[in-house]
């Protein structure tokens, strides 16, 4: 069976869940190999041939932290020289939309981004898109080289499998350009203890509505009761309530959760943009005229300052 | 020595128009009145800044796509860029991100340039790669999705913020840089900026300038094909209740039959 590369996203050795979405969908066109660079690479590899790799690729190199992207470019390429794949996949977050294409590039392939569904085609692999603020649905190939598909997340189900997991060390040789961009220092982001917003499979955003930074804490109490991610609107982080990294919409966060709940958003497109392909929608909004009632699967309108708590009450007190 | 600083923008459609595919499968711009992509004004104002402070500097604004795109520019121009270069073809249509950056490439390596800066992403395709794509064509530094950037002494710095971690970047020029919306607002054009911009130069390109063949690019050149565009079928009504006192109790109960609690 022909082998498919799935370039591994982790921070020191643990393997991000979008990676094993991709493990999914690389089994359903090929045979998963992975390729896991920088510090903690090897660590990867347990979690990775639990999820179907039967190979990884592994490279430690100092480089991958000291420079920006153009390295792992040059490790994925190196992995294509030596694998010959089927096709390439690879997180959409923005590093990796940068890393598929300048490999795109470099080894003569078109390039799909933002897939929501990869599979086997007659001619190829297809990738399912969703495009124009999520009204359009479209299935497209890669008609020229190898097929670099980048697939957001929450794109596919996370499926433990057994994989042989051979772990191989992978020779990167670095291009001149490799050392263009040096990263002089790297702050790690605070950690909230909550899920990360790409990858939650609840989100619970905040809108103009909730008028306030210090508003916010209704939000983010709601989100603890369920386990849940917390985003804004531009409106909200413009205002300067909640940290542009939580902002969901079209020049923020694209993200596809199972249970949505906006709170004091309207609904413009920018934002629909970002969060319309969500499974269950659900809006509190004093305005019933808000847009963002037409895509609700319930929706409630009234005051956010006396709907949320109640509800977060309700589901703790469930939950007992 | 004069800083030569290229912006790339895009001529995009309007969001909150109504898009449609046309019959090739490429977007259908007879419907949509366009305007100069909004994240590409934040390239713009940062090319302003670093050439305001910059002892000698120009700003050249490039685009590429049909006649209407020279709106795009006339924006750009009015908020302050120099002069202007549009790359026209009927060649060109249909041609897709890689495709864009060929042209780009060459366009701007035909301009001369020190530093070339573009918006994160464009606000109708919202792929994000093309500032990647330049620097890998361009064989130069990306120094990408920078919410503050600065220019001193040939150097580019700038900051980055990520998914996990905020990254303090440097490179020596030339370089690629792509800044985010959150870089700073991008300036209005002044009533004498818009006057000043109808005198501004704006050059022409076609393939033939470029020195690129028809069959690199446009839809026969994409190295991606859509086979298929279903429209989303409209979402059916939900359940809208008004609140009158328990509203977050029947939130609840919703939530609980959906199994989300």
């Amino acid at each position: 069976m022909a082998e498919v590369l799935v370039f591994v996203d982790h921070v020191d050795g643990a393997v991000r869940k979008p990676t094993l979405e991709l493990l999914t969908l690389a089994r359903r066109i090929g045979d998963p190999v992975a390729v896991a660079v920088g510090a903690g690479a090897s660590a990867t590899a347990d979690v990775l041939a639990e999820h179907g790799a039967v190979r990884v690729l592994v490279s430690e190199a100092a480089e991958f932290a000291d420079y920006l992207v153009v390295p792992k470019v040059d490790a994925l390429q190196a992995a294509h020289q030596a694998v010959s794949p089927a096709a390439v996949l690879v997180s959409s977050s923005a590093e990796g939309k940068e890393i598929a294409a300048r490999l795109a590039v470099r080894v003569g392939s078109g390039i799909i981004t933002d897939a929501v569904d990869v599979e086997a085609g007659a001619e190829g692999v297809v990738a399912t898109q969703s495009v124009f603020a999520a009204s359009f649905t479209t299935k497209s190939r890669i008609t020229h080289g190898t097929p670099v598909i980048t697939v957001k997340p929450n794109s596919a189900p996370v499926e433990p499998v057994a994989g042989a997991g051979a772990v191989e060390e992978l020779a990167v040789e670095f291009s001149a350009a490799a050392t263009g961009t040096k990263v002089l220092s790297r702050t790690p982001r605070e950690s909230t203890g909550r899920p990360e917003l790409t990858e939650a499979a609840i989100v619970v955003s905040g809108g103009r509505g909730v008028n306030g930074a210090e508003n916010f804490a209704i939000i983010e109490a709601l989100a603890d009761s369920l386990g849940a991610a917390v985003g804004a609107s531009r409106a909200a982080v413009d205002a300067g309530w909640y940290p542009h990294t939580n902002q969901v919409g079209q020049t923020g966060k694209s993200v596809s959760p199972q249970l949505y709940i906006a709170n004091g958003i309207s609904g413009a497109i920018q934002h629909r943009a970002g969060m319309q392909t969500s499974k269950t929608i659900v809006a509190v909004n004093k305005d019933a005229e808000a847009p963002i009632f037409d895509l609700v699967d319930y929706g409630v309108v009234g005051d956010l300052f006396a709907v949320v708590p109640q509800l977060t009450e309700e589901i703790n007190t469930r939950k007992g | 020595m004069s800083l030569r600083i290229v912006v790339t923008v895009k001529y995009v459609p309007d969001a909150t128009g109504d898009r449609h595919f046309a019959d090739d499968l490429t977007l259908d711009r007879e419907d949509v009145d366009g305007l100069l992509s909004e994240l590409d004004e934040y390239a713009v104002e940062q090319a302003l800044q670093i050439a305001e402070a910059a002892d000698d500097a120009e700003v050249t604004v490039l685009t590429v796509g049909p006649e209407d795109a020279k709106d795009a520019l006339r924006k750009a121009l009015s908020m302050g860029a120099d002069k202007a270069v549009h790359v026209e073809d009927d060649d060109l249509h249909g041609t897709d991100a890689l495709g864009t950056s060929l042209v780009l490439a060459k366009a701007i390596e035909e301009t001369g340039y020190d530093l070339v800066i573009s918006g994160m992403a464009s606000t109708d395709g919202t792929m994000g790669v093309v500032p990647a794509l330049l620097a890998e064509r361009l064989g130069v530094p990306q120094v990408t999705l920078l919410s503050q950037v600065s220019v001193e002494g040939g150097v580019v710095r700038g900051r980055r913020d990520g998914d996990s971690a905020s990254e303090e970047l440097e490179a020596s020029l030339p370089a690629v840089v792509s800044v985010t919306d959150q870089s700073g607002e991008a300036r209005y054009p002044s009533f004498k900026g818009i006057m000043a911009a109808k005198k501004k130069p704006v050059k022409s390109l076609d393939l033939d300038d470029l020195g690129i063949d028809a069959d690199e690019v446009g839809l026969a050149g994409a190295w991606s094909a859509v086979d298929s565009a279903t429209e989303r079928p409209a979402r059916t009504a939900g359940t809208i209740v008004k609140d009158e006192g328990e509203g977050g109790k029947q939130l609840a109960e919703f939530l609980a039959g959906q199994k989300f609690i």
